[in-house]
């Protein structure tokens, strides 16, 4: 990056060793069931697999053939059977069907379930209910975290968004403060948690149930501080756009695991090409924090001194010929690999996203994180939706203007949604009653009545139990107060003035200077007040469930900023976007800290919304 | 039949106990008092079958071994705990003779019945019977026998006149000494030795396999002794055996001499670790070699240093210069530390408090003349026998030698004061020991507490407060085991006030469940956090209750709720509806319907229950749409069957667009008509069906069909799109002026661009087309753009 942040910023732990001990116990596991076998993997844990094991580790320890779940009858002749899922209802069904048409034609195989990271009872009730609980043997493989990059640790747990905050199901959860003790036992003790949330601060008290239980140790930390944010406290910014490099890659391309694969457009072969995008492709990693604008300048930056050092061979001897040969050209072409798919990859974008549509669309996005001319933008996403443009980008768009409108009128909200159902067809009745349900299309409510839901709801979360049980549908009552928070917190900066995208001042520059994500900015506010305080006015219009706890260890002497006290590992319940690891990154290089992600989930607007669209079973 | 057994008490790991005199009369009424431990006596009416045996447990429980081959298990206080039986077997031939074993796997049971066959139990907690093959010529009753354990076995020993045999469970190798009768035996505490008295009056002392023998000791004594036991310390080199007749006892060892001592009344041996106790009705003594190291002092004229430290030390006390004498004699011979060593140890095995004091104060005082002495040994044995004479005292009754409590260790000694419900001993004994509180002090309340519950008389409330009181601040408390005894006791209220002191609710919900308080169970459990918790509970209440009470207690717990929902919508769709019905949630059963319309195919019939479920919920706008998609669905199918055009599952957008495609425009002109689509979108929609399909012919006539809703900047870029420049400038000019530059520019016309822009004076637009101008284009139009630019900035 052309910026140089400040040089104190403190080492990051080594997060390969979660790797190292997921294999391990895998390996423990196959071996549990000695002899050939077949190996189902569940199809969304397969590049998660590659990560961690590669086919020939497998086969070392005896898996035959390696099958994707598909829910299907399968054609397996081994006499061994393991199954490594998530923990499914209907992947344990389709298990259970297979166990029984065995039994009905006098087959006899062994059965071995892993679920991964936990088996839930509800899967082994279903075992029970089908008769086969007796036949198949079950373990757990404990696969909490799976670091993407240096300081990107995932869950790979897409389904935590919806489960959590559509269905109020909280089976996640416990998880969840698992893999945080993973975290703590390897790279603790903590010296101080925040959060906001109220699934964040479940996961907090099941952390801690869990450490209580275990013994407390005195070893110098390598993560000092913990935030934990849900999603639903910040969803204007996974809504909007993304415009830094590492997002638009995901936007358009998807970066599965923390791979990509790039097609023929790209390649400029007739080939795809899957590729890591990681800290370890070092062109990449100039250019992924960067806004867009400034990528094809960093390129051909890059391809001039390619070219030099290319060019330093005319004029060698034959002894520098044979160094440079030897040491640096194999580097350099490598270089030069990466260099000609990225800038592939940028053009593609290009092609994308300089269209005029993309231009008008990126305008109406700004001008209602604004709230300036929204009757205009009203319309853009009425022609959006006419027009049929894309489903996603116009439910996206509805979102956004709900909450920063802090709901639609009932007028619009009326038509848009019969608009859209003649574009897009019925189903999505259901989608947008989840929508609705989860507060993301909302239809304004005359004030009173919200105010009279919200002391209503407060005066029962007075009371621990009622909390509990009420908190689960508050999000009914939600309101987003996203213009009061944006003036408060400053999100918007002034417009008019002018934003050079290439030297940013502030987080803003991943929105092309037009918006400061909320949840960084939380988050950098929490970091400098060193707790709540100050903002209750913001947490308050954020539904509140904010907490700030020292740990326990060391808490009177953590007023010096020692190196792990700059490193903050933020959890993200519900998912978070490039963009937002992108803002933390600038942060961390303004302020002298060191961010690490921990996430249940990579997400973007696009994941998010398809999400709560309700056409999968 | 007077029956005299006694028991001795509570010694160590392995054998035992109180002093305990028993009387079985014939009326078979029972009474066993205790008459050492004054403060533990207990009575109890025998209504059972004739005992042939009494014996205790490890664990302080009262065997009693009936004739029939059934044994009864009491605890100290004579409550009935469970029973068990040595074999059906047993029932005819009756048991003749019974003994209690201990071994290191348990207290085991051995019997020998009328027919003369042996059944063993090693272990009572862990029943295996094992009923011991024949003796071999055996006619009547063998003369003794005793039970042994090697090599991990236990084994009978059975002798019959001359001859004795080994009864295992594999093969019983007979072996025989040199004598005419035995008539007693008995086997070593450890099971090491064994000791044979024969009628000729002779004692045979050897290991209890047989092969070696120690020595042999003419008694004297013809007829045979009440009792014999092994009398030897571990490690000694002296072991030794007590034989008994009535009015005196004898003690034979290595050498050749015997000591005898008298008796007065009816007493009884009980062999131990590290000596005999001999009991009578009044008395209980404890018969022991002598240690080697009270020896060493307490000899007469003892040079040993120990016993010269003593002396140093009880001259110093009478201010006489002797103690340094002595000191010195030690010190000279650099037995210092020794002698501290057997003053510590002594100290140990003495029982009077005083002499402890003694030797304990000598061996301080030598160790002020040591510089690198390590205390631990000193310190650890002041401890050990505050404790030791404590549990002596006789209000406890616990007489127990330093080395038993060692073999026993602390943990099991605070069992034994928590069996005799001696709380407050045992508490100050771990707070004096400062033993972990989880296994010292929150173990014995977690007993306390337990046997506070079942204290009948005294209410709930009370009982729930003493016992939050005390337990408050001690760490690792289950109140869940305390709750669980109470709700054994048939106290549900007190449990569940007491689990309400259990600070994790995930362990309350099992003992809830148990106690049928299905609905408290689910609370506590969602309050856990852990789902799978819930989930047990769910299941539970889903088999217990009916299918109505059921959903009403799921439904106020919003949490199980949308848990057992996630579950129904993958195992139970039907059981799903009929929780939203329960609810009377129509808006969730208007959406159940139409999820299930495009699920399957018989669509409408489950749209007009959507539509009927959306009316009660109120949601006209969803009642509504779905009417439209009943009416788009006929009219697709209708137009199905006429046509043969593939469209049902189509949003009414795609419908048009696939009529128009075709060219089916009245039919499209109709939809667009009946459901008031809006112009925009027709307009859209028709331009873009057009221009796929390149009618540039329609496009123009439906251009000038009326004013266009969108304008005609859309005619000029879809026309561009499609590579149609020619069609599209036709549109330009209808253009509006606000958008005159683009669509200039779209159909690459910069000239006219400039015109427009100029036109406008919008510096923006003006802007616009200079950015699109390159080195090629005229120098003129760049110059003429640049100078309204500069028109335009200066207004």
């Amino acid at each position: 990056m052309a910026h140089t942040g400040r040089r104190d910023a403190p080492e990051l732990p080594d997060f390969s060793l979660l790797k190292r001990l997921a294999r391990d116990q895998l390996i423990y596991l196959l071996e549990q069931l000695p002899g050939k076998k077949d190996l189902f993997i569940d199809a969304d844990l397969m590049s998660l697999l590659d990560r961690i094991a590669n086919v020939t580790t497998l086969k070392q320890h005896e898996v035959d053939k390696l099958y994707k779940v598909e829910l299907k009858p399968i054609v397996s002749t081994s006499d061994q059977l393991c199954f490594l899922i998530r923990p499914r209802i209907q992947t344990v069904k389709w298990i259970a069907d297979i166990v029984n048409s065995d039994k009905a034609s006098g087959r006899f195989r062994r059965y071995k379930i892993i679920f991964t990271p936990q088996k839930f009872y509800a899967c082994e009730t279903v075992l029970e209910e089908q008769g086969v609980y007796g036949d198949v043997t079950t373990d757990e493989w404990a696969f909490y975290l799976l670091p993407l990059d240096d300081d990107i640790i995932s869950l790979e747990l897409p389904e935590f968004f919806r489960d959590n905050f559509l269905e109020g199901d909280q089976r996640w959860v416990t998880t969840a403060g698992s893999a945080l003790r993973l975290v703590y036992s390897l790279y603790g003790p903590f010296s101080k948690v925040y959060g906001i949330g109220r699934c964040a601060k479940m996961v907090y008290e099941s952390w801690r149930d869990q450490v209580e239980d275990g013994e407390q140790k005195a070893r110098q930390p390598e993560i000092g501080n913990v935030f934990l944010i849900d999603r639903d406290v910040d969803f204007v910014t996974p809504l909007c756009s993304q415009v830094v490099y590492e997002g638009l890659v995901d936007d358009i391309f998807r970066i599965k695991c923390g791979s990509v694969e790039f097609g023929p457009e790209v390649t400029s072969s007739d080939k795809s090409l899957k590729v890591m995008v990681n800290s370890q492709d070092k062109v990449f990693n100039e250019i992924r924090n960067e806004h867009f604008s400034n990528v094809f300048g960093f390129l051909s930056q890059k391809a001039r001194n390619l070219q030099t050092a290319y060019d330093k061979r005319r004029g060698m001897d034959i002894q520098q010929m044979k160094t440079f040969v030897s040491e640096e050209l194999k580097g350099l072409k490598q270089e030069h690999r990466l260099l000609s798919l990225h800038i592939g990859a940028s053009e593609c974008i290009m092609k994308k996203k300089t269209k005029q549509d993309f231009q008008e669309l990126l305008k109406t996005e700004h001008s209602l994180l604004e709230g300036f001319e929204v009757r205009e933008c009203i319309s853009f996403i009425e022609e959006h939706i006419n027009r049929q443009i894309s489903m996603i980008d116009s439910l996206r768009l509805l979102c956004l203007l709900s909450i920063t409108e802090n709901g639609l009128l009932p007028k619009d909200y009326r038509s848009l949604k019969a608009q859209y159902l003649q574009s897009y067809g019925i189903e999505h009745l259901l989608t947008f009653a989840n929508l609705k349900q989860i507060g993301l299309l909302v239809e304004q409510q005359p004030g009173e009545t919200l105010t009279v839901m919200e002391s209503k709801v407060g005066k029962l979360v007075n009371d621990k139990t009622a909390g509990k049980l009420t908190d689960a549908f508050s999000s009914l009552a939600k309101k987003s107060n996203f213009r009061a928070l944006s003036k408060r917190l400053v999100l918007i900066p002034k417009s008019g003035e002018e934003y050079d995208l290439r030297v940013p001042r502030d987080m803003a520059y991943i929105f092309s200077g037009a918006y400061i994500p909320l949840s960084c900015k939380l988050i950098e506010q929490v970091l400098e007040r060193d707790g709540w305080t100050g903002l209750e006015e913001v947490t308050r219009m954020l539904n509140g469930h904010e907490f700030a706890v020292t740990g326990g260890t060391n808490g009177t002497e953590a007023r010096i900023k020692t190196d792990p006290q700059r490193i903050i590992l933020v959890m993200f319940l519900g998912g978070c976007t490039y963009s937002e690891i992108s803002a933390l990154r600038f942060l961390g290089r303004e302020k002298g800290y060191k961010f690490i992600v921990l996430t249940t989930a990579i997400t973007n607007s696009a994941r998010l919304l398809e999400a709560l669209l309700d056409n999968h079973a | 039949m007077g029956y005299y057994c006694s028991f001795a008490a509570l010694t160590c790991v392995y054998l035992q106990r109180h002093l305990l005199l028993t009387y079985l009369s014939l009326s078979l009424s029972l009474s066993l008092s205790l008459s050492l431990s004054l403060s533990l006596s207990l009575s109890l009416q025998w209504k059972s079958g004739v005992v042939k045996q009494l014996g205790w447990t490890v664990c302080d429980d009262l065997l009693c071994i009936q004739e029939d081959g059934t044994v009864l298990i009491y605890d100290l206080f004579g409550n009935f705990k469970r029973h068990f039986s040595m074999g059906n077997e047993v029932g005819q031939s009756q048991v003749v003779e019974a003994k209690v074993f201990h071994s290191p796997y348990g207290t085991g049971v051995a019997i020998v019945t009328g027919a003369s066959r042996f059944t063993l139990a090693t272990n009572i907690d862990d029943l295996k019977l094992r009923r011991l093959p024949e003796v071999p010529g055996l006619q009547g009753a063998p003369t003794c026998w005793a039970v042994l354990t090697q090599d991990r076995q236990s084994k009978v020993l059975v002798a019959t006149g001359a001859d004795l045999f080994i009864l295992d469970y594999t093969s019983p190798p007979g072996l025989s000494p040199q004598a005419t009768s035995i008539v007693h035996m008995c086997v070593s505490f450890s099971y090491k030795y064994l000791a044979l008295f024969t009628d000729s009056g002779h004692l045979w002392m050897g290991t209890a396999n047989l092969k070696e023998k120690l020595s042999e000791v003419e008694t004297k004594v013809r007829n045979p002794p009440k009792q014999m036991a092994w009398c030897r310390r571990p490690k000694s080199q002296q072991p030794s055996v007590v034989i008994m007749w009535d009015g005196h006892i004898l003690v034979a060892g290595e050498c050749k001499n015997t000591i005898s001592y008298h008796l007065e009344g009816v007493s009884i041996l009980v062999p131990e670790l590290d000596g005999v106790r001999i009991i009578n009705g009044t008395h209980h003594e404890l018969l022991q070699e002598v240690p080697a190291s009270c020896e060493e002092i307490f000899k007469i004229a003892s040079m040993a240093p120990g016993a010269l430290l003593l002396e140093a030390h009880k001259e110093y006390e009478k201010e006489s210069q002797k103690a340094d004498e002595y000191l010195r004699e030690i010190k000279e011979q650099n037995l210092l530390g020794e002698a501290v060593k057997q003053c510590v140890e002594a100290a140990g095995h003495e029982l009077e408090a005083e002499t402890q004091k003694t030797l304990l104060r000598a061996a301080s005082f030598g160790k002020c003349f040591l510089s690198n002495f390590p205390p631990e040994p000193f310190v650890s044995m002041c401890r050990d026998l505050r404790v030791l004479n404590a549990v002596r005292d006789y209000t406890v009754g616990i007489p127990l030698t330093h080395t038993q409590f060692k073999q026993m260790t602390v943990q099991v000694l605070i069992d034994r004061l928590v069996y005799r419900k001696l709380y407050p001993l045992a508490i100050e004994i771990c707070r004096y020991l400062k033993t972990p509180e989880y296994q010292g002090v929150s173990r014995v309340l977690k007993h306390w507490a337990c046997c506070k519950v079942q204290q009948k008389e005294e209410a709930d409330e009370v009982i729930a407060r003493a016992i939050s009181l005390k337990l408050g601040e001690a760490a690792g408390i289950s109140y869940s085991e305390i709750a669980t005894k109470a709700y054994e006791c048939g106290r549900t209220e007190l449990a569940i006030k007491l689990l309400e002191f259990e600070p994790r609710s995930g362990e309350q919900v099992p003992l809830l469940l148990k106690m049928k308080r299905s609905q408290l169970a689910l609370s506590k459990a969602i309050e856990s956090g852990d789902t799978d918790l819930v989930y047990t509970v769910v299941t539970y209440l889903k088999n217990e209750m009916n299918r109505g009470d059921f959903f009403m207690t799921l439904r106020n717990q919003p949490v199980a709720l949308s848990l057992y929902r996630q579950f129904c919508k993958h195992q139970e769709q039907d059981t799903l509806k009929d929780l939203f019905n329960q609810d009377d949630d129509h808006q969730e059963l208007g959406n159940f319907y139409v999820k299930a319309s495009y699920k399957e195919k018989a669509q409408i019939g489950h749209l007009q229950s959507a539509v009927d479920e959306y009316n009660k919920a109120k949601n006209e706008f969803a009642a509504k749409a779905t009417e439209e998609e009943m009416r788009l669905l006929r009219f697709q199918k209708k137009l199905e069957e006429e046509k043969g055009e593939s469209l049902v599952g189509f949003s009414l957008h795609d419908t048009i667009r696939t009529l128009l495609a075709v060219g089916l425009h009245k039919h499209a002109e109709q939809l667009y008509k009946d459901f008031r689509v809006p112009d925009k979108r027709y307009w859209w929609l028709k331009l873009t069906a057009l221009a796929e399909k390149e009618d540039w012919e329609e496009i123009e006539k439906f251009a000038k069909s009326k004013k266009s809703p969108i304008g005609y900047l859309p005619f000029v870029e879809i026309c561009v799109k499609h590579h149609n420049k020619y069609e599209a400038k036709k549109y330009v000019s209808r253009v509006t002026p606000e958008q005159k530059v683009k669509a200039h520019l779209a159909v690459g016309d910069l000239e006219g661009a400039a015109d427009a822009a100029i036109e406008r004076r919008n510096d923006g637009e003006i802007s616009t087309v200079l950015s699109r101008c390159s080195p090629s284009t005229d120098r003129a139009l760049v110059e003429r753009l640049n100078r309204a630019k500069a028109t335009a900035a200066k207004k």
